[in-house]
């Protein structure tokens, strides 16, 4: 009764990493309850064989549920199914709150008739009523939250629960899907995506912005190569540069774009207005580096470094390699 | 400038002295969405709906001074945080008012759930959008692009349908002094919300822990070398 459905994300055909903190998430909760761990995977036939990682990190089960249609997105489809698994006798769903994990959280939350507690940092359980600290008000404002409706419908911040090994029984069960997936009303005709080599913004420890102090686009080669020379890096962008075409929407960091909280964020010719702020104040060690000195960047830089960022950033990229190649 | 909240001495919300209320930014790109369409269309009616206290009729007069015909508020004073509790009273207001398109915003500024469009679409029965970045109609379907990490996809759905609009589509036009005189003439209704039982409550607020201060290190490049000492023997991270 008091199980915990967790959805294991994929894209592409392979796993997310956000499937491994989804069953990290969802094992807080078994814990607290002494139940078990059920990870639920859609895609195209095949995508069973990764059953076993789940099991890996903690799915006590994994549900798999393979249909052509589901080789792209089919939120109808996947919210469907795993509402009406849900109506089997689970007491928690998790989800990451990744673009995917925000879509069908709120549409199975729906169909289940209970509201939906997102975007958790932390969960704490107390009997029937999970308490989730949720970041609002641009990340500005804590919020606890408690949850007390049956079932609890949760979804978890990117990166606050990190996957580790707890290997569990992860057994297999084949289920269909509910409905037809074939027949969601909203049709994907062309999906980007995006370079599988290349780290996700929610994932990379390290993360090196660019603003519009880099002057123009092609000086964008050099905040990739010192992304390139810390090797677990990913590339981010203020919106004056997505606006201006420089880099696409999805690189933006801030209010309106992606929030992120990594080990380092380097900010090469940002100015650090508010809204920018908003996505990336929560980062553990920040470095900007500014020709304007009273920057508003610099406020919040751990490593403030004031000077020309073109003419700074090959000589910080050597300065990491050969940081890395003495290990 | 960096803006500080304060918290009221509850501890259980946020001090509203000296705060200015505003559409939200996804909002705003959803109002200036409906009236860009309606615009293209030369036909049609954008009516603005929101679930609140009094201060809400600021927003939605600002929404008919960008050029919306109508407004709805439906009024509650408390501050609830229920995703389903909004999105049910919003739905019930909604139901049989014959609209083709149903726009929100992909999150709201305070609660910042991500999920009262999605909840709202279900509770009519009809398809969901989230998050899109694009929207163009041919006849009565609507293509749109939405943004996912590091990826896109292009989906297509016909109307009647809900969306919930991301940054890209539009940025939400200033009021012109004529729209502001024209709002003050247009139907404002408010009428009280109907809410269901909460079951998703605000125990507490607080404020992240602060950072310390910034510190600048040096100038140019000859501050690389004590950056990268720094990084490797400090912060650790290289
Ligand atoms: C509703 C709304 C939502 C928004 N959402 C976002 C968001 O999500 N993300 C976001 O980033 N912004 C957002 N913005 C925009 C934000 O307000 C700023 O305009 C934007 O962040 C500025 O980007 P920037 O720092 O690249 O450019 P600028 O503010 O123009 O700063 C450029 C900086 O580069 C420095 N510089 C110039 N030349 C050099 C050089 N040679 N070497 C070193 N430094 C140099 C300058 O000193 C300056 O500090 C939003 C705005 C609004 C109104
Ligand atoms: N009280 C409300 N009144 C009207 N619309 C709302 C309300 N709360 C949320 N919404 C809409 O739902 C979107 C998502 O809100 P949320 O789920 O709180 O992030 C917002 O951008 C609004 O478009």
């Amino acid at each position: 009764m008091t199980n915990v459905l967790a959805f294991a994300e994929s894209r592409g055909g392979d796993l997310r990493r956000a499937a491994l903190e989804s069953v990290t998430a969802a094992r807080v909760i078994a814990d607290a309850r002494g139940a078990e761990v059920h990870a639920i995977l859609f895609g195209a036939p095949g995508i069973g064989a990764h059953a076993a990682k789940l099991g890996a990190h903690g799915a006590d089960k994994v549900l798999v549920v393979e249909h052509a249609a589901f080789a792209n997105n089919n939120p109808e489809a996947v919210a469907a199914t795993i509402a009406a698994r849900m109506g089997g006798g689970y007491g928690a769903f998790v989800c990451a709150a990744t673009a995917t994990g925000k879509d069908i959280a709120p549409r199975i939350a729906a169909k289940l008739k209970v509201p939906v507690a997102s975007d958790a940092t932390q969960l704490a359980v107390k009997g029937g009523t999970i308490t989730v600290t949720h970041p609002g008000y641009t990340g500005k404002i804590l919020l606890s939250l408690s949850l007390t409706a049956t079932p609890a419908v949760v979804s978890v911040r990117p990166g606050a629960f990190l996957p580790n090994t707890n290997a569990k029984a992860g057994a297999v069960e084949s289920i269909g899907p509910t409905g037809d997936p074939s027949a969601s009303r909203v049709k994907v005709t062309e999906t980007a995506t995006g370079n599988a080599a290349k780290l996700d913004l929610g994932d990379a420890p390290v993360i090196i912005s660019g603003g519009r102090g880099l002057k123009e686009a092609a000086n964008f080669k050099l905040v990739e190569d010192l992304a390139a020379a810390f090797g677990n890096a990913a590339v981010g962008a203020t919106r004056a540069v997505t606006d201006d075409g420089w880099r696409p929407h999805s690189d933006q960091i801030g209010q309106t774009g992606r929030l992120v909280s990594p080990n380092l964020y380097i900010a090469c010719g940002i100015s650090g207005a508010i809204q920018h702020l908003a996505g990336m104040r929560t980062s553990k060690t920040i470095v900007a580096i500014n020709k304007d000195k009273d920057a508003p960047i610099f406020k919040l830089a751990d490593y403030g470094v004031v000077g020309d960022v073109v003419e700074i950033l090959p000589v910080l990229t050597a300065a990491v390699k050969q940081a890395k190649a003495a290990g | 400038m960096d803006v500080r909240f304060k918290l009221a001495p509850s501890g259980k919300a946020v001090d509203e002295a000296g705060l200015k209320f505003d559409i939200s930014d996804f909002d705003g790109y959803a109002v200036e969405a409906a009236l860009q369409i309606k615009e293209k269309l030369s036909t049609g009616e954008v009516a603005v709906i929101s679930l609140g206290p009094d201060v809400v009729q600021e927003t939605l007069r600002k929404a008919m001074s960008m050029g919306a015909d109508r407004a709805v508020q439906l009024k509650h004073d408390g501050a609830p945080v229920d995703s389903f509790a909004i999105a049910s009273a919003l739905a019930a207001e909604l139901q049989g008012g014959g609209y083709d398109l149903i726009l929100f915003g992909r999150m709201s500024i305070d609660t910042a759930h991500g999920a009262v469009g999605a909840m709202v679409a279900e509770l009519l029965g009809l398809p969901c959008i989230n998050a899109i970045s694009k929207l163009e109609f041919e006849g009565r379907t609507a293509k749109m692009r939405r943004e996912l990490e590091g990826a896109y996809e292009l989906v297509e759905c016909t109307l009647p349908a809900v969306v919930t609009i991301d940054e890209g589509i539009a940025r939400p036009r200033y009021p012109s002094l004529k729209g502001i005189m024209a709002a003050k003439k247009k139907p404002l209704e408010s009428k009280p919300a109907q809410l269901p039982e909460a079951r998703l409550t605000l125990g507490a607020l607080s404020l992240p822990p602060e950072r310390s201060a910034g510190r600048i290190i040096g100038e140019g490049i000859a501050a690389v070398p004590e950056l990268v000492r720094l990084l490797k023997e400090e912060a650790k991270v290289l």
